[in-house]
């Protein structure tokens, strides 16, 4: 088990900058996940941890020492690929020994740690079969134990689950995560699913066109984006043109066309000032109610609904105030509004967040 | 097309088919004929013919000779043929295209035309025929083949799975030998397999090329007719088809056999 820091990494096809000066240190035992649309530079990053790339400038550090010049099988990683990549020609149980024979391991406890981690994974009796013959989910779960047997350093996941199912990728989601928790290996996991991330990870780094957007706890990148990428890329928000008139006391006074005046808390408005700003709500945040509600500490605006998408639980509002639609998802009580009803949308200041104006890129 | 119009395409497909196997299954038939002529008509059935050929030391010598130019030019083009095929799939070589090109081109080039180059161009080096030219040509025209097979199956061969290999502590070379050699395996085989039949079939480029002296089934049998057609011909014939098609069928069993037992 070993801390990760990239240092100052920069990565170059040719021309093309696959990842600009990026700074990253994950800490021994941390669940760290890159998310990022397709072609951000996750796989790039990943890959140069395992040393399947070069880096064009900076360091790889692992466990403090500077693993540049180290090939690939003398990094001591596990990898899971997205495929699973197991050997088609060797039976699960050689699969799972393989990495052991290029370790210090006795030939007699081989099979012992082969079975352990299958009784890891859940799966105790496929090791005599061959690949070909395990569903997707078992294949994955096979991959997975053999990059933890041989005890990593560090375990390197690309898209794992991405290949599978929707219902067997939550189950999948849970799984990895009781395992990685139970051998605490330092993991890095690369996805483009805001939901596996959000549910998986110690912290989150969300990544756009090859620059670290915002690096935190989920709660955080979740409750204070830090960019308006961030903000779109993990669920859905409403960002609004407002105006800040003051910030003092813990609290920023934002305006805004359609909702009028309220204060959101300073630690939700990091870098605005007074002056042009953009507030972020969220679709979860911003709660339809009938029309002539009103309700202690919401700012409101009236409304009326265009489109309701319903998805059994909860639905999605397209809704129009004034002339900018906004969106809401809301628990259905009862019964969702109908499409075109009057209806009152409220939100409550704390849950609101507000970002600098940023210059177009 | 009316019934009338498919019988006749039936019947025409046949007589295609007998043209082109009819003589093969005369010679056949004739090295088992008792008499001693080689023609029809059939006089007994007999092993005679076989067993003049096995007492015939310089169609047994022109069989060893066969044999072992055969499997070195298989050893050769196949480990020429392995390694190029990873240059070429595995790792960006500048000009991949114009080498891929250059290495399959023997094929596409008349076997007289290179027979004459290579000739000419020894000689212009001063250099004289050898067994070891031969060998060289035969390596020549065969290494495309092997090339061709090799690739294909490289190509299919995913590359995350060597990086898994790698991953967990495996060198490129004991990768190599653990994950993409055994995977690769059966397109191998059927290489060196096609190397050593045509290296045994050829005739034109192992006229230009043998030193004197040196005969190969081939060239022996073509010396052989030139004298008389003799009935221990049609026995080689008969050992000759044996060989060349056989082997092949025996390797694409072999080939079969292999990829099943590695579940691909
Ligand atoms: N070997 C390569 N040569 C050229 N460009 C590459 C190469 N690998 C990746 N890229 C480019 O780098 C960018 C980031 O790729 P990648 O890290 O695979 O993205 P992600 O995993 O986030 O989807 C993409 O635009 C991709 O086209
Ligand atoms: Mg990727």
């Amino acid at each position: 088990m070993s801390s990760v820091h990239l240092k100052n990494i920069v990565k170059r096809f040719g021309s093309f900058t696959a990842v600009h000066p990026t700074d990253l240190e994950i800490p021994e035992g941390h669940f760290v996940t890159l998310l990022g649309p397709s072609g951000c530079g996750k796989t790039t990053n990943l890959r140069m941890i395992a040393g399947l790339l070069d880096p064009t400038e900076g360091e790889i550090l692992i466990g403090g020492r500077r693993v540049n010049e180290v090939p690939i099988h003398k990094r001591n990683l596990g990898i899971v690929f997205q495929n699973y990549a197991l050997f088609p020609h060797k039976t699960v149980a050689q699969n799972v020994a393989f990495g052991l024979h290029y370790r210090d391991v006795p030939k007699s406890e081989i099979p012992g740690k082969v079975a352990a981690a299958l009784e890891l994974v859940q799966l105790p009796d496929v090791g005599e079969r061959y690949p070909k013959a395990l569903s997707g989910g078992q294949q994955q779960r096979i991959a997975l134990a053999r990059a933890i047997v041989t005890e990593p350093d560090v375990l390197l996941l690309d898209e794992p689950l991405s290949a599978l199912d929707a219902n067997l990728r939550e189950d999948m989601r849970v799984e990895l995560k009781r395992i990685q928790d139970k051998i605490g290996v330092t993991t890095v996991f690369v996805t483009h699913d805001q939901s596996e991330a959000l549910a998986m990870s110690d912290k989150i780094v969300v990544m756009s066109a090859g620059r670290v957007e915002q690096m935190g706890t989920p709660e955080e990148v979740y409750n204070t984006p830090a960019s308006e990428f961030v903000a779109n890329f993990l669920g859905a928000s409403n960002i609004l043109d407002a105006t800040c008139r003051d910030v003092s006391g813990g609290t920023a006074q934002l305006e805004a066309p359609l909702f009028g005046a309220f204060g959101v808390p300073a630690a939700k408005a990091g870098g605005v000032s007074p002056g042009p700003a953009r507030m972020v709500l969220r679709a979860e945040k911003l709660l339809i109610q009938p029309p002539g509600t009103t309700a202690e500490g919401q700012v409101q605006a009236e409304a009326r609904i265009e489109t309701v998408d319903y998805q059994g639980q909860t639905v999605r509002y397209f809704l129009r105030v004034g002339d900018t639609q906004l969106q809401a998802i809301n628990m259905i009580d009862e019964r969702p509004f109908e499409e075109g009803a009057a209806v009152t949308a409220g939100f409550r200041p704390q849950d609101c967040a507000a970002l600098p104006v940023e210059a177009p890129r | 097309m009316t019934g009338l119009g498919w019988h006749l395409i039936r019947g025409y497909a046949i007589l295609v088919y007998l043209f082109m196997f009819l003589p093969v299954a005369v010679v056949v038939l004739l090295s088992f004929n008792a008499s001693q002529f080689g023609s029809f008509p059939m006089t007994g059935f007999s092993f005679r013919w076989f067993v003049e050929l096995a007492n015939n030391d310089a169609i047994l010598r022109a069989f060893r000779t066969s044999i072992i130019l055969g499997l070195l030019t298989a050893l050769i083009s196949t480990t020429l043929g392995v390694l190029a095929s990873l240059a070429l799939v595995r790792y960006r070589v500048p000009g991949a295209n114009l080498v891929s090109t250059l290495l399959i081109a023997p094929i596409l080039v008349p076997e007289v035309v290179l027979a004459v180059a290579l000739l000419l161009f020894l000689n212009f080096l001063g250099i004289n025929k050898s067994f070891t030219l031969l060998l060289f040509g035969h390596v020549i025209f065969t290494l495309p083949f092997v090339i061709l097979v090799v690739q294909a199956r490289l190509v299919a061969i995913r590359r995350d799975v060597e990086e898994a290999a790698m991953s967990l502590g495996a060198s490129p070379i004991q990768t190599f030998f653990q994950i993409t050699l055994p995977l690769m395996l059966p397109a191998v085989l059927a290489g060196a397999l096609f190397a050593f039949t045509i290296s045994f079939d050829d005739i034109t480029g192992t006229l230009f090329w043998k030193p004197g002296g040196v005969e190969t089934v081939p060239t022996q049998i073509f010396a052989m007719l030139r004298n008389s057609i003799s009935p221990e011909i049609n026995a080689l014939g008969t050992v000759m088809i044996v060989m060349t098609v056989g082997l092949p069928l025996l390797g694409a069993a072999i080939a079969r056999t292999l990829s099943k037992k590695s579940g691909l």
